[in-house]
């Protein structure tokens, strides 16, 4: 095989089938994966969730991750904040002439290793190749189906006054490594990306909270942007206590440099969760339990006043308003 | 500070004695008081103004003018930090001026200018030279490498501007400062103390949230002794003497010159340009920049919101015409601008 993507590789000839069988199935294979024009699987009892996201983040590849593992992480979750078991993914790639086979076998790792980790079998793809320039080296959207359990409802239109907001880790932490990753601030510093499968984190709380009113995963816009669509969608306001915010240490001291607030930049890997209060304290136990979910804490509540509004309060004991989102920190970070 | 305050908080919520102005000069002090919704703690007795300290908010229209003149009109390579690129000019910002066609290229740091300027040999850069006495030491090493390494493609747009003058010319506007811990760690502590002779009082204090309180309470309790006062609060950082080599460098290319505040107007001896050896290095020499005149009428009141004569939202325009996505006043630009600040964490709660 060559060393890089050509325009041949999408031609749906002999060369698509090399890289296929070479560096798809080999990494995303699974009883299901297809050949044929679709994929043909059991179908699941009961409701099914389905959900889709197109990944262009800049760099494709970051400290935690690459586009491989996020393709496969932002579909997964976005199921998993419906209560859905995901169970089948597809993926479409779009890839730049010229870009390194070895980096892509790189990514397809990535996204069956990610796949296996979270439960979910990936049942087909479809590969296209497009001209120098014409896209920025590697574009994934994935699709996905999953089943939600009897007795789960859940939708950002159901928080209620009195509810604890939970959040399963720690805040900012992909959109810091993008930022940092881009090299534009000269700025060092040892972040990670929390991207990360969440499905095991929403079935352990929804095990202990079936009646769960609302999960939200904070990607782009992050934990503050989710605050102000709940309190829109759900006609309540929301008091968020600063000092219990999880944030990384490191997170926390590029923010502080550049000027940035940690809510509002992407998570991958953390989802807000809005409970009844009196299964808070379960819920967070339970996530403490799991592998992303160590970091979990009840960073504030619903609240019947400041309706449309977040408040919060202030390291020195103060109150003040979270400021509404503003325009996009940063373009390409999923 | 003074041993019978044990929580500066509690004193400042309680205060009960005669009314009192403090106005904060720094952008940085506006945005965390702000931030931690310091106003709300305190007693009805003590107002806070947030005066002219944010380097975008006092930029005049006619400063962007001239920068929109060298994009348009001779073509220059504008290089800015972020913030001054959303500034309302009298006909145009920069942003407007970047969709005719102009090339405005927003940079971290001066020096990021003077290496875009290395790099494009082909291209005139200017750099729009904001700030106080914080920044421009950095402004002044730009131009001092450009012109060891013989860099003619890369000048500086001055708006420099110093605290001093604005200090006197703001002094009747409050009871009491909070100076910059920042702007005297370079310039030291010789104008507050000159400045308490003349009977301005004020603290110079840091930026965290504990420091601000600190030196609120501080305020507090020295104007109720009915004294004019100066304390350094902030003596980690700021010495008596500041930084004597960041100020020799700065007089070796810069010179006093006066300076127009936006909203407040002309302070004498409060700007900063490059002195005749560096004409080459400065925009408006070099490329000639007539003087601007703007026919600039707007009912944007950011002059008597630095001043202190109204809050922010007690402009017309505040929050209607005028917020952060369409600014009509520079206080609304940037997050330290009062306006912008209200706008996001004001109000009552």
């Amino acid at each position: 095989m060559s060393d890089v993507i050509t325009l041949a590789h999408g031609s749906g000839g002999h060369k698509t089938g090399e890289l296929i069988s070479e560096v798809f199935r080999k990494n995303l294979g699974n009883e299901y994966f297809t050949s044929d024009d679709a994929a043909v699987m059991p179908a699941p009892e009961g409701r099914i969730a389905m959900s889709t996201d197109g990944f262009i983040v800049s760099p494709w590849e970051f400290p935690g991750g690459n586009i491989g593992k996020l393709s496969v992480c932002g579909t997964v979750n976005d199921l998993a904040c419906m209560g859905a078991k995901p169970l089948y993914l597809t993926c479409s790639y779009v890839i730049e002439e010229g870009f390194p086979i070895s980096e892509l076998e790189k990514v397809a790792q990535a996204m069956g290793e990610t796949a296996r980790k979270a439960g979910v079998k990936i049942v087909a793809g479809d590969t296209k190749v497009a001209g120098k320039g014409q896209v920025d080296q590697i574009f994934i959207t994935t699709a996905g189906v999953g089943v939600i359990p009897d007795g789960v409802n859940m939708s950002g239109a159901y928080a209620k006054p009195g509810d604890k907001i939970i959040v399963t880790g720690d805040v900012g932490r992909h959109g810091t490594t993008i930022l940092l990753a881009r090299g534009d601030y000269g700025i060092d510093a040892e972040v990670t990306s929390d991207c990360a499968p969440l499905w095991n984190e929403v079935e352990a709380a929804l095990g202990v909270c079936p009646g769960m009113h609302v999960i939200r995963d904070a990607t782009r816009g992050g934990v503050g942007t989710v605050m102000y669509e709940i309190t829109e969608q759900s006609d309540v306001g929301v008091k968020l206590d600063r000092e219990k915010i999880p944030v990384d240490d490191a997170v926390r001291g590029v923010t502080g440099m550049l000027g940035l607030e940690p809510l509002y930049l992407a998570c991958e890997g953390t989802m807000v969760m809005i409970c009844p209060a009196e299964y808070a304290d379960k819920v967070v136990e339970a996530l403490h339990g799991c592998e992303h979910g160590k970091g979990a804490a009840i960073i504030g509540e619903i609240t019947e006043e400041n309706n449309g509004r977040v408040v919060m309060t202030t390291e020195i004991g103060g109150m003040t308003y979270l400021p509404k989102p503003g325009n996009e920190l940063l373009p390409r970070i999923c | 500070m003074s041993a019978n305050i044990t929580d500066p908080i509690e004193f400042l919520k309680n205060y009960d004695g005669p009314e009192i102005r403090i106005m904060e000069v720094c952008g940085t002090h506006t945005h965390e008081i702000f931030r931690q919704g310091v106003r709300r703690l305190l007693s009805p007795k003590i107002h806070l103004i947030s005066g002219p300290g944010c380097p975008v908010c006092v930029t005049p229209v006619n400063f962007i003018d001239e920068a929109v003149f060298l994009a348009l009109e001779k073509g220059c390579t504008i290089t800015t930090f972020g913030d001054l690129v959303r500034v309302p000019g009298s006909k145009m910002s920069l942003a407007g001026a970047r969709a005719k066609g102009a090339n405005v290229k927003v940079v971290y740091s001066p020096a990021d200018a003077e290496k875009y300027a290395e790099e494009h040999p082909e291209e005139q850069v200017v750099f729009l030279s904001v700030g106080f006495e914080t920044t421009t030491p950095s402004d002044v090493i730009a131009v001092k490498r450009a012109a060891g390494a013989g860099i003619d493609n890369f000048s500086l747009l001055t708006a420099n501007k110093t605290m001093p003058g604005a200090y006197e010319a703001m002094a009747s506007s409050c009871d009491a400062y909070i100076y910059p811990g920042h702007v005297h760690a370079i310039i030291g502590t010789k104008i507050c103390e000159d400045g308490l002779a003349k009977g301005v009082s004020g603290v110079i204090t840091g930026f965290t949230g504990d420091e601000l309180v600190t030196a609120l309470a501080i305020i507090v309790k020295k104007f109720s002794e009915g004294k004019p006062f100066f304390v350094n609060a902030y003596p980690r950082v700021v010495t008596d003497e500041g930084s004597p080599a960041a100020v020799a460098l700065v007089d070796k290319f810069m010179e006093p010159c006066d300076a127009e505040w936006r909203g407040i107007g002309v302070i004498p001896g409060s700007g900063m340009q490059l002195r005749d050896e560096y004409a080459a290095y400065d925009a408006r020499k070099k490329y000639d920049v007539p003087a601007m005149n703007p026919d600039y009428k707007t009912a944007c009141r950011c002059g008597d919101v630095l001043q202190g004569k109204i809050e922010p939202n007690q402009c017309p325009l505040f929050g209607k015409a005028c917020n952060p996505d369409h600014p009509v006043g520079a206080c609304m630009v940037s997050d330290e601008g009062a306006c912008s600040a209200f706008y996001m964490y004001g109000g009552e709660i």
